[in-house]
């Protein structure tokens, strides 16, 4: 086991002015279940290619293990990855596939033999080791793809958005699938996704990325709770963050924390606002309000989102009293769109 | 009403579709189908140049060719070039494919170079060869001599070892190109993630070389292969420009036996009869072709 980390960290990729990473510093903890979550173009999985090898910085150093591993090939690294496309090569069966790297470290037939019976049986796949790629099920391709990346024993797993191949429904057995699975294994893992569902359920700790820089790093906790900045909160959670413009700072709640008045007990520093309902979704386990605050700034769209269990009556078309509690409520610096400090409004 | 029909008659599949296909088809027909089907007449008359009055002799000509030493010669020598030319253009083709896929300044200067042989006329490139391996003239003796490593001429055409070798040259120097090209069309459609997935699970490039690139390609080099092969079996000119089939026969083909005798010998119809030979092989690698490209479909 090991862990990772990576210091100044650029890659410019040629004829693109803005480096797909820049300056960027990272570690993860021994065992950690690290996530990068971002949107597409944010530099995650360049940022996982260069810790793979498959890629060379133009900048930093990357180590594993505390190694410096800038300039070795991805095979002496001590990593498996686990691609978007599972990438099994369609010329070999599901146990040549799983076979494939411990054949390339010249291991003995009878030891591969073994290592292929015991990774397969800990993912459920021993019935399917004699069927082609082509012959598998999108699920079971997955499954085939983390057993080539666990039969080597890595120090690092490296995933890059294996989920995002399934159909939903699949998504969601498989993402506990792969949770028990690092449990279990307890190997250093470094997971891509743009999906904040999985970076919130399977994430130790989420990097979230934009535009090749770490905006925050934090406990799924963290990052949803005090998000470091405008574009962290308005990225995580769905729907996002409300944003109010207010003098010199800009206020942020959460669609959950804005409710009807009377339904929370309202803390000292709690703010009323007058809420002109437009429309109300009722979605089955909550209901989705979309309206206008008034009062806290200039008018402003925001959304709530009242559990099935808050009863009190919204009509659409009305203007209704909603409060946000003095704790729920988030400030950012209006020109950089920083946390800023607290305040009382 | 029928003016109105008449109008929107091309709109109707089953008339535009025939009408579409008809210049192939008479194509194929008066230039393939009806030189086909009188070879196979020929070969069963008695029809020579000087006396073109069909006579019905059977088998009598395959008889005759079958039982011609310089025939079998051919024949020998026909498979030969094949089999070696196909082997080195495909051990060429494949490494010039890995370099054509490849990032690298002027790459399009080196992909114009490696096109030109294929597309200079066979006959005119031939030519140029013929210069190259002049008996007394030769570039190539020449530099060998400025090395050091020859005293006086190879004469290359007038060796039957050098001839063969000097025939086989020259036809892989022309198909190497269409192999190239089509073997690195099959190695960009192999998907990036497989490469970095194999780079990842600790195979280097022999391995990788052996174990993924060369299996996932498998289906468009023997597309390559076949269609090469095909060129050579079939051709005429490379050996009738450098050698005409000499020194005593040693370099003589189906193609070229056929051509001297039924064309320059005037016996038109052991000419067909050399020439239908061809046709089994032939049959063979198309079927061979359309598997190929049938288990590409399928992979």
């Amino acid at each position: 086991m090991a862990t990772v980390e990576v210091k100044h960290l650029t890659k410019r990729f040629d004829g693109n002015a803005t480096p797909a990473v820049d300056d960027l510093d990272l570690a993860t903890g021994e065992g950690e279940y690290l996530v990068l979550l971002g949107p597409s173009g944010c530099g995650k999985t360049t940022l996982l290619r260069l810790i793979a090898g498959l890629e060379q910085p133009t900048e930093g150093e990357v180590f594993i293990g505390g190694e410096p591993m800038v300039g070795l090939p991805p095979r002496a690294r001590k990593i498996a990855m686990v691609f978007q496309s599972y990438a099994l090569y369609p010329h070999k069966t599901a146990r040549r596939n799983i076979e494939f790297p411990l054949r390339a470290a010249g291991m003995a037939s009878d030891e591969r033999a073994r290592k292929v019976e015991w990774a397969s049986e800990l993912l459920g796949i021993t019935r399917l080791l004699d069927r082609r790629p082509r012959h598998l099920s999108g699920g079971e391709r997955q499954r085939v793809a983390l057993a080539r990346a666990l039969v080597r024993e890595p120090d690092v797993f490296l995933l890059d958005e294996p989920l995002s191949n399934l159909d939903a429904k699949l998504r969601a057995t498989a993402r506990d699938d792969l949770k028990q699975f690092q449990d279990r294994v307890g190997t250093t893992t470094i997971y891509v996704t743009h999906d904040q569902v999985e970076a919130m359920g399977l994430g130790d700790r989420i990097a979230v990325m934009a535009e090749g820089r770490i905006r925050q790093l934090g406990t799924p906790f963290e990052v949803y709770d005090d998000p470091a900045d405008t574009f962290v909160a308005t990225f995580l959670g769905s729907p996002p963050m409300n944003m109010v413009a207010r003098n010199d700072v800009t206020v942020g709640f959460r669609p959950e924390s804005l409710l009807p008045k009377g339904v929370v007990e309202a803390d000292a520093d709690a703010v009323s606002v007058a809420f002109d309902v437009s429309r109300v979704e009722y979605l089955g386990a909550e209901r989705q309000v979309i309206g206008t605050v008034e009062g806290l700034g200039p008018p402003t769209r925001a959304i709530a989102l009242l559990p099935a269990n808050v009863a009190a009556p919204v009509p659409a078309g009305e203007t209704s009293d909603f409060v946000v509690r003095g704790a729920d409520l988030r400030f950012f610096d209006k020109a950089t769109g920083l946390r800023a400090s607290r305040m009382v409004l | 009403m029928t003016e109105g029909r008449r109008r929107y008659l091309l709109d109707r599949e089953g008339v535009l579709g025939p009408l579409l296909l008809a210049p192939a088809v008479v194509y194929i027909l008066a230039l393939v189908g009806i030189p086909f089907f009188l070879a196979v007449g020929y070969s069963l008359s008695d029809v020579t140049v000087g006396d073109p009055s069909f006579d019905y002799v059977g088998l009598r000509n395959f008889r005759a060719v079958l039982d011609d030493p310089v025939f079998l010669r051919a024949l020998r020598n026909s498979l030969f070039i094949t089999v070696v030319t196909m082997v080195l253009v495909l051990v060429l083709g494949k490494i010039l494919a890995l370099v054509l896929v490849q990032d690298f300044r002027g790459k399009w200067l080196v992909r114009f170079l490696v096109l030109l042989p294929w597309t200079t006329p066979v006959s005119l490139a031939t030519i140029a060869w013929l210069w190259l391996l002049d008996s007394l003239f030769s570039p190539i003796d020449w530099t060998l001599r400025w090395l050091g490593l020859l005293e006086g001429n190879l004469h290359w055409l007038g060796n039957d070892t050098l001839a063969m070798a000097s025939v086989i040259a020259v036809q892989v120097w022309r198909i190497v190109p269409l192999a190239a090209v089509i073997i690195s069309a099959g190695l960009i459609a192999i998907p990036p993630d497989i490469n970095d997935a194999a780079e990842v699970d600790g195979a280097g490039f022999w391995r990788k070389l052996f174990q993924v690139t060369i299996p996932l390609t498998a289906p468009v080099m023997a597309v390559a292969t076949l269609f090469g092969a095909i060129l050579v079996f079939t051709d005429l000119s490379v050996v009738y420009v450098l050698t005409r089939g000499g020194p005593v026969d040693a370099t003589q083909t189906l193609p070229t036996w056929a051509f001297f005798r039924g064309i320059q010998g005037g016996d038109l119809a052991q000419g067909a009869a050399v020439a239908l030979f061809l046709l089994p092989l032939l049959v063979a690698m198309a079927v061979l072709i359309l598997r190929a490209v049938r288990r590409m479909e399928t992979m």
